[in-house]
């Protein structure tokens, strides 16, 4: 190959690539493609003369022709690229929104205070062994009263302020349940111990002030077997106010009481500070009475058909509302059930986590 | 109902060194729950008995006076303006710093006009015990100096208040009181003092008993005297501070004494002024509509349940509940009758419940009492109206016989181990008894316990155990945890529980906010819902708002949204899971997801408008809720007539399977949304939980395997003219059926009429999703099956394919 060839090949792969250097935009590139590859190409014109060589000559010149082509198509694809990168970028600049607008909202809803608490009660007694029983609202005298040992003219029930319904034509009539007792007479009618349940639901009294509302919600507990005592009881109840109050050295004080339904009976208070006029659970100088419990008395066992003298349990029962609103400082009783949005949104929950042990309530 | 007592009082029955604090909090843990401690001494220690050495006129006031005051601080110059401040007077003094109880300030010295002043000479009303503020308080000349003036004026014993449950009527006497502190080790019980009272006459007045056998119990005893020449003045000072400590007014003597012996032992009595009774008295049943002029001045009717006692002319007192006015003693009475009755717990609670009326007497009495008490009582009486009022007594007069059958309790005390969970000594177990007034004899391991006669709520051994642990102590009882039955979790929650809580998630998420609203609410309102039977409305609502019990959980959500748009929060989604009633057995009672959407669908956002909410809202919330419960909602059928009246006829619907309804959902009648005042539409939905058909189990927690096609799906768009009347559901449907094996899923994405459509009928146009799982499509088979939806939609609704 003559070397003036070669110098002619070198100085046009300079000029190409110079050219392809100096395109500023896709279309010049394009251009410049044309003039170089194209049909009538300058490149393509060498080609095509390649025929009228000596085979030695058409060789070595094709080589040559090549390496030119190769060097000049890598130059127009970097090239490429980077003007398509400014392009994209000029774009993307031109394409700039006001992120501070407002995303689209997609609201989520709150749990109700109560729901919180019911659920938090089943986690903590489900890991213990209870299961969820439940009762109708609507009961008769005997599950409300006479089969808890609460006769007719006993002090007991005219404490209560029941609602009543109409008499039917026996002369019977069906009470709003003024506690959540009677599901305990249904279990124990229905099935054999042991029995292991806790028994969240409404409850009725015809009673409306500051501190007490028509309807409320209790949770009752019991426990039959052939073995529990009272310090069963003390135990189960210790573990379920400081893991529901989440204070691991919360006190809890048993003072002697009364319920109809349970011998011995026995009040319950959980320790708490009033300093600063701040109530504060947990170990301190005064108490807080939060629940009534005692061993199912033994004339509630035979009411239910089951022997007293080998069968035996504990029972309890508190007030959802309370001890929602110790927990979580909720002042009054009345919004609860007021279904106002402003209220449920800020004593709401999250949907977020089933309450449970493991992940803390 | 609580008992209130002194602590002076309590003295009188107990033997005691224990402080005040010592016996509140031994009180509070044995049973006897103290409410309230007023402890006056405490409150009126700052103030002295002091002497005024000087008082002469303030240089720069006239109405004020500089006293010098000698008191247990010394010498202090006090400026005081009460116009009987005097040379050598003896009054009370509080230095600077004191609390003023009467005003609520604390005392600080000062200089009035000039003058320094460093404390106060107090008025009754400035320390809080009366109103008397014409001048500081004047004592007499011999009151000893620096004496603390509650203890001058008699007001240093506290006053305790106790809650008395329903089982202690012993203990609404201070006696019961003393009688448990004494058996809690806080002191001795006094022998009771019921000297038996001498006879000087013979009883003009007899008691008979008048009543059929079927009402022998009414009033199986009572006794009596009579006394003559009684003075019935004022009862003297120390009776009357125990009557006002525990917020009674003193009337008069004879009143007082029955008063004082009603809260001193528990024993209420009743005294009849003789001269107003002709001949005996009867205890007997009344007659129906006899009246009795009652004590507070009301009169009362009466029936054939009731016990009166009357003479021979008419009633005069309602038997356990309260005397008559007619018979009363007055400051004249100078011949008194005497009555201690034993009456039937259960009659006098239902009597005075009938009446309305709470007595300190019914109250006792329908807690049982003491039957000895007749016996002790009469002579304590006795005692007292003759020491307070002179005059003599008669013997004393009885009818009918004291009713009392010792009861005998066996007893094992390994029982306060087994049943709670403490071991107690058989010793300390029979002291404690013992000292309760129990009676205990061994017989083998076993106790043979006779209850006393005050204590008729004794009754089985497990109140044994009660009696021996609260004596003993509750804080003895261990901390046991209880076993637990298996390592596998039980699962505490049955299905339909746990539907609960996957509804309120499912909805929650969607942006509704859970409420929990009132069982019960307006019959009014309750009307639109459907008839309510007469079983569901409430005999003694608390208000007329709330007499019935609701039929549907929407009501009380769309009042809750109304009262939420009056508070300015215009869109509104609440949703609540609980309860509605169908009639008055448990069955009638079901578990209900309902929720209701109020205002706009959207809030206004820039990157689209607002949108009202339609019945595919609601819509939605049903189909929601059914899935989380578990329910195949991909097989329902949709019933655009199925809502009922409280929805909107033309834009709502059943979702069902078969015959079983499971939800409700629509737009809500505007005659609703008109009587619960809510100014914007709503949707709402009701969603029946417990009726979706639990999924059969097959194989526990197995999954059949999973079938992924390796061949690309393909969908095709078909649209069909179809007549008004044709619903969306028969197109899909049809389309779905035209091949079971191949189509997966038919979905409806557009509905037209309008220009281009025949007036009458509308454009559905759906998309065909084919699942190839043996081979690719080739477009004659994919011709094929399109070919046959054609043909099943037309068949199916009488309709064509739009071309």
């Amino acid at each position: 190959m003559e070397s003036s060839d070669r110098q002619q090949l070198d100085k046009l792969q300079a000029s190409l690539v110079a050219q392809v250097e100096a395109a500023d935009s896709l279309a010049n590139l394009e251009t410049t493609r044309i003039q170089a590859l194209g049909k009538k190409g300058e490149i393509t014109q060498q080609m095509k003369k390649l025929g009228g060589l000596a085979p030695d000559a058409r060789k070595a010149m094709g080589q040559a022709l090549n390496t030119v082509k190769d060097t000049v198509t890598s130059a127009i694809e970097a090239r490429k690229t980077a003007l398509e990168d400014v392009e994209l970028e000029a774009r993307l600049l031109s394409e700039r929104i006001d992120v501070t607008m407002p995303a689209r909202p997609a609201p989520v809803g709150r749990i109700h205070p109560i729901s919180q608490t019911w659920e938090e009660l089943v986690a903590i007694f489900g890991e213990m062994g209870f299961s969820v029983a439940e009762g109708p609202d609507i009961e008769d005298d005997f599950h409300n009263f006479t089969a808890l040992n609460i006769p007719a003219n006993h002090p007991a029930r005219q404490e209560m302020d029941t609602f009543y319904l109409p008499e039917d034509e026996s002369g019977a009539r069906k009470v709003l349940r003024t506690h959540t007792s009677p599901v305990q007479i249904r279990t124990m009618q229905s099935i054999m111990p042991p029995i292991r349940i806790i028994v969240p639901g409404r409850t009725f009294r015809a009673d409306h002030d500051a501190t007490h509302s028509p309807m409320f919600h209790q949770v009752e507990g019991l426990v039959v077997d052939k073995a529990t005592h009272m310090g069963h009881l003390k135990g189960t109840l210790t573990a379920f106010c400081r893991a529901f109050f989440g204070v691991d050295d919360l006190p809890l004080r048993f003072r002697p009481s009364y319920f109809p339904f349970t011998e011995p009976s026995a009040e319950v208070d959980i320790g708490c500070s009033r300093e600063g006029g701040q109530l504060k659970i947990g170990a301190g100088s005064d108490w807080l009475e939060i629940l009534g419990s005692g061993m199912v008395h033994p004339k509630v066992l035979e009411n239910c058909g089951i022997d007293s003298t080998v069968y035996q349990g504990f029972a309890f029962g508190m007030g959802l509302e309370r001890i929602t609103m110790l927990k979580y400082g909720i002042p009054d009783l009345r919004p609860f059930f007021d279904s106002d949005l402003r209220w449920l949104k800020h004593y709401g929950f999250l949907p977020l986590e089933v309450p449970s042990l493991v992940r803390g309530l | 109902m609580s008992m209130k007592l002194t602590l002076g009082w309590l003295q009188d029955h107990l033997e005691t060194e224990a402080s005040l604090k010592e016996i509140t909090d031994k009180l509070s843990m044995i049973g006897l729950e103290v409410e309230a401690v007023q402890d006056q001494a405490e409150e009126l220690a700052p103030f002295t008995v002091a002497r005024v050495l000087e008082a002469k006129p303030h240089p720069n006031a006239d109405r004020l006076r500089v006293c010098q005051v000698e008191s247990i601080h010394g010498v202090t110059q006090v400026v005081c303006g009460a116009p009987n401040a005097r040379t050598g007077m003896i009054g009370v003094f509080a230095p600077s710093g004191s609390y003023i109880p009467g005003t609520g300030v604390d005392l600080k010295a000062g200089v009035i006009r000039g003058e320094e002043s460093n404390g106060m000479l107090v008025s009754e009303r400035e320390m809080g015990i009366s109103d008397e503020h014409d001048g500081i308080i004047d004592l007499p000349a011999d009151t000893p100096f620096g004496a603390p003036f509650a203890t001058v004026a008699g007001l240093d014993d506290p006053m305790i208040e106790i809650a008395i449950t329903p089982n202690r009527g012993d203990c609404l006497g201070v006696r019961g009181v003393a009688r448990d502190l004494a058996a809690a080790g806080l002191g001795t019980l006094k022998p009771l003092h019921a000297p038996k009272v001498e006879a000087n006459f013979d009883s003009p007045i007899k008691w008979r008993r008048d009543f059929d056998d079927a009402h022998q119990t009414a009033c199986p005893y009572v006794a009596g005297r009579s006394f003559r020449n009684v003075k019935n003045g004022p009862s003297p000072a120390w009776m009357q501070q125990r009557l006002r400590a525990i917020g009674l007014r003193p009337i008069s003597a004879l009143v007082d004494v029955t008063n004082y012996v009603s809260f001193d032992l528990g024993r209420p009595l009743h005294v009849f002024d003789a001269d107003k009774l002709q001949g005996d008295l009867t205890m007997r049943m009344a007659r129906d509509g006899e009246a009795v002029l009652a004590l507070d001045g009301e009169s009362y009717e009466l029936s054939g349940a009731d016990t009166v006692i009357g003479d021979e002319a008419a009633a005069h007192a309602i038997g356990g509940v309260m005397g008559g006015e007619n018979s009363g003693c007055s400051e004249t009475t100078t011949n008194v009758f005497l009555e201690v009755a034993l009456f039937d717990p259960d009659r006098v609670a239902s009597t005075g419940r009938r009446l309305g009326i709470h007595s300190d007497a019914r109250y006792r009495f329908e807690r049982g009492l003491d039957p000895d008490s007749v016996d002790w009582g009469v002579e304590v009486g006795a005692r007292l109206i003759l020491e307070l009022c002179g005059g003599e007594a008669s013997e004393v007069v009885t009818a009918g016989e004291n009713p009392k059958a010792p009861r005998q309790i066996s007893y094992r005390p390994e029982r306060t181990l087994s049943l709670g969970g403490v071991d107690i000594s058989t010793a300390e177990q029979s002291d404690i008894l013992e000292r309760l007034g129990f009676a205990v004899s061994t017989e083998d391991a076993r106790f043979s316990v006779t209850v006393p006669s005050w204590r008729p709520d004794v009754e089985c051994e497990a109140c044994l155990v009660e009696e021996v642990m609260r004596i003993h102590g509750f804080d003895a009882i261990p901390q046991t945890p209880l076993a637990r039955a298996s390592d596998l979790p039980h699962g505490a929650l049955t299905p339909v529980q746990r539907r609960r809580n996957a509804a309120r998630m499912a909805l929650t998420w969607r942006g509704m906010t859970e409420a929990v609203t009132y069982s019960f609410l307006s019959g009014q309102v309750a009307a639109l819902f459907g008839e309510i039977p007469a079983a569901l409305r409430l005999v003694n609502p608390i208000s007329a708002d709330l007499d019935v019990m609701r039929p549907s959980v929407l009501p009380n959500l769309v009042g809750a949204a109304a009262r939420n748009q009056d508070r300015g929060l215009p869109d509104g989604a609440l949703f609540e899971v609980g309860p509605q009633y169908r009639d008055d057995s448990p069955e009638g009672q079901s578990l209900v997801a309902a929720g209701v959407r109020a205002g706009q669908a959207a809030p206004r956002h820039w990157s689209g408008g607002q949108r009202a909410l339609d019945a595919f809202d609601a819509k939605s919330d049903a189909l929601a809720v059914l899935a989380a419960c578990g329910a195949p909602v991909d097989n329902l059928q949709v019933d655009g007539e199925g809502a009922p009246g409280w929805y909107h006829p033309g834009r709502s619907g059943a979702l069902r399977l078969g015959p079983n309804i499971l939800a409700y959902f629509g737009e809500v009648h505007p005659k609703v949304l008109r009587a619960l005042d809510l100014k914007s539409g709503a949707v709402a939905f009701e969603a029946f939980i417990e009726r979706v058909p639990q999924p059969k189990s097959k194989g526990g927690k197995l999954r059949p395997a999973v079938d992924l096609s390796p061949f690309q799906p393909v969908s095709r768009d078909f649209a069909f003219l179809v007549d008004q009347a044709v619903s969306a559901e028969k197109v899909v449907r049809a389309a779905k059926g035209a091949d079971k094996a191949l189509i997966t899923a038919v979905d409806l994405f557009d509905s037209y009429s309008g220009k281009g459509v025949e007036p009458g009928h509308k454009s559905l146009a759906i998309a065909v999703t084919l699942q190839p799982t043996k081979g690719t499509m080739t477009d004659e088979e994919i011709d094929a099956v399109s070919a046959k939806v054609i043909a099943q939609v037309e068949k199916a609704t009488g309709g064509s394919l739009r071309s």
